[in-house]
């Protein structure tokens, strides 16, 4: 459809049964860019990610992905990007070492540059002298950061990230978006989803998932300007009130008997 | 369909790591064999030995006597307990103490004299059908080879010797197992049996704890190829269930002084064959379940009906034609008559080619069938 988008789909849809978890969205992704996917928990992201990486396939619509289908050609969409899924799932019993080799072997990493691409991941992540340590004891930050080196493997051309952030301490996810930010530098196109605000604000561009519909997308300060908010938050704020028709408070008054 | 060595090859390390850092499993693994093969070859035995009976003698004769000392010195019974009257031998009887009583009136040595046909009772609990059918048997014969022989003792006595009866002479001659032990029958099923629980058990989970653990997700964005995966995943399990096939074969045989009798060499073999086969099984539920618990639910469910259709305990000739059917269809059926052809008879491949071509062919389809259903996504 065209050349400069990384992922680009047209009413993509996906039902479980009588539920609709993607209803019609509408997406396109320059290549380069950083895209942020932001609603709130069950909104559809992850769902809507699992279809671009081949994982799920769409029950209706249309989708590409660097122009190829993703009903017929997940599998060479597949070597085209790299995917960390929201639940970390490298395998825990392996060291370090032998899961950065087993992704270095499945994605058949010729033997000569292999070493080199596992050191300068090593490197990346910080994991130097950790290289023998069973990844299940590794902190939080180390292990998304060995994740991120493992999907990184094969030098995809986009990266899509679910929530990678989630489980992380200030310290790491700083890390872990300087990372980013070099890798779009370097023309990788990077997806990802996220709850943190500060996060969604350094974006190129965001687009807001409700129901499983998008109900908002742009450049982050413009939508900002747009809707009149004083930070991404309080755009999302307004977002989930408007489609609610609720203000968003909790539900505290609610429980009696702990104010009696 | 070009599959990658490396990629198969990465598979197989990988599930290596895993067997060799869960060293609980693997102990599993190796331990399950030698413990169901003594539990179950000692616990499955139809042979009945000592009853216990109570003994009602109103006779006080020496033949009474003899007819006892009869029934004692057979292994079959263990008249110790002695009654002396019919109540106390009901709640005896209902008691469980004992299992069968004999009644001897009086007037028995009498009658045995006389040449008349002497009476007695024998009473059996008939809940066990097993141990009443041995009671009843044995039973039987013991006093029907004491009466022909006190018969024949009065009838010498009489000078009646020479007038033999001409009776037909029918020799039986039981081959194999002459002896009709039922652990020679019992073991070469058993080990087929173990050896299929434990090797679908290995692999029905493999796939599934990947699903679990969203690993699987991230091996769906891979490269690798599903007959890659299944194969891979296998290979480790090959091994470790040929090990199990020899450590079942060995106690098997050993403990249980079951010699084999044909080709130790064609029964490793074959051993291995039927090994791939069940794992193929294991890998096939691994495919179709969707949790952990669901694959457990899914074993059991095969599991439990093959131990009755594939002829282990009860002979499939005497199923009805439709269940006999649905045996055909369990891989441990054929491998059934394979150990006990090559164990127990001493038979050769020119006899058991044809299990042997349809165990191959199952195990062919298996695979083939898990690598088609095994889909790259997750819906
Ligand atoms: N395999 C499935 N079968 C049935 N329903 C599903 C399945 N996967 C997701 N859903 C449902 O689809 C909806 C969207 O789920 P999804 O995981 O995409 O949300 P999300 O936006 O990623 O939320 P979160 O922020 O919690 O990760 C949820 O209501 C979820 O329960
Ligand atoms: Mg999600």
């Amino acid at each position: 459809m065209n050349g400069e988008v990384a992922i680009i789909t047209e009413n993509i849809t996906k039902k479980f049964g009588e539920f609709t978890a993607v209803d019609k969205l509408n997406i396109k992704i320059p290549k380069g860019s950083i895209y942020g996917l932001l609603g709130p928990n069950g909104a559809g992201k992850s769902t809507a990610i699992r279809m671009f990486c081949g994982v799920l396939t769409p029950t209706e619509g249309k989708g590409e992905v660097f122009g190829l289908d993703v009903y017929k050609d997940a599998e060479k969409i597949k070597q085209n990007i790299g995917y960390m899924s929201q639940k970390f799932s490298l395998y825990e019993d392996l060291t370090v070492i032998e899961n950065l080799n087993f992704y270095a072997d499945i994605y058949s990493i010729p033997k000569k540059v292999k070493n080199e691409r596992i050191e300068d991941i090593i490197n990346m992540a910080g994991l130097n002298g950790r290289e023998k340590n069973i990844t299940k004891t590794l902190s939080g930050g180390w292990k998304q950061r060995l994740a991120l080196g493992c999907c990184l493997m094969h030098k995809p051309r986009l990266l899509i990230l679910d929530e990678p952030t989630a489980a992380v301490d200030p310290v790491s996810r700083r890390i872990f978006w300087q990372i980013i930010y070099k890798l779009a530098k370097q023309g990788i196109t990077i997806l990802v989803t996220t709850h943190y605000m500060d996060e969604a604000e350094s974006c190129d561009e965001v687009a807001f998932i409700f129901g499983g519909k998008i109900i908002g997308k742009g450049n982050p300060k413009k939508i900002i300007e747009e809707k009149n908010a004083k930070n991404l938050e309080d755009v999302f704020i307004k977002y989930v009130e408007e489609q609610t028709g609720e203000k968003v408070q909790s539900s505290f008054d609610k429980i009696k008997f702990i104010q009696s | 369909m070009n599959m990658s060595l490396r990629r198969l090859m990465t598979i197989v390390k990988k599930e290596f790591i895993h067997i060799k850092r869960d060293k609980a499993s693997l102990g599993m693994a190796i331990m399950m064999p030698i413990v169901f093969i003594m539990l179950f070859g000692y616990a499955v035995n139809t042979d009945v030995e000592n009853i216990k009976i109570a003994v009602m003698d109103t006779d006080h004769t020496v033949q009474s006597r003899e007819l006892v000392s009869k029934f004692k010195n057979s292994d079959y019974f263990c008249p110790d307990v002695y009654v002396k009257s019919t109540k106390e031998l009901e709640k005896l009887i209902d008691n469980g103490d004992v299992k069968a009583g004999i009644i001897i009136p009086s007037g028995f040595s009498k009658k045995i004299k006389t040449g008349k046909n002497p009476q007695m009772q024998l009473i059996i609990d008939g809940t066990d059908p097993t141990i009443a059918r041995t009671a009843l048997q044995n039973g039987m014969m013991l006093t029907e080879m004491y009466s022909v022989k006190i018969q024949e003792k009065e009838l010498i006595k009489k000078g009646l010797n020479n007038n033999k009866s001409k009776n037909i002479d029918v020799r039986t001659r039981v081959w194999y197992n002459p002896n009709l032990e039922s652990t020679k029958f019992t073991i070469p099923g058993l080990i087929g049996l173990i050896m299929q629980n434990i090797t679908v058990m290995l692999t029905a989970f493999s796939l599934v704890r990947e699903k679990e653990n969203g690993t699987l997700e991230l091996l769906i964005v891979t490269p690798i190829k599903s007959a890659e995966l299944i194969l891979g995943k296998m290979i480790p399990y090959i091994f470790i269930g040929s090990i199990d096939f020899l450590i079942a074969l060995f106690f098997g045989s050993y403990l249980f002084q079951v010699p084999i009798e044909g080709s130790l060499f064609l029964l490793i073999v074959l051993g291995f064959g039927f090994v791939i086969c069940s794992l193929a099984i294991g890998m096939l539920i691994s495919t179709i379940a969707q949790n952990q618990a669901q694959a457990m639910q899914m074993t059991i469910f095969f599991i439990l009906p093959s131990v009755l259709l594939s002829g282990f305990i009860f002979p499939m000739e005497a199923m009805p034609k439709l269940i006999q059917s649905a045996g055909y269809f369990i891989p441990l059926t054929y491998f059934l008559k394979i150990l006990r052809g090559i164990i127990l008879k001493g038979i050769g491949l020119n006899y058991l080619w044809k299990e042997v071509i349809i165990l191959f062919n199952f195990g062919m389809i298996l695979l083939i069938f898990a690598s088609i259903r095994f889909k790259k996504k997750l819906d």
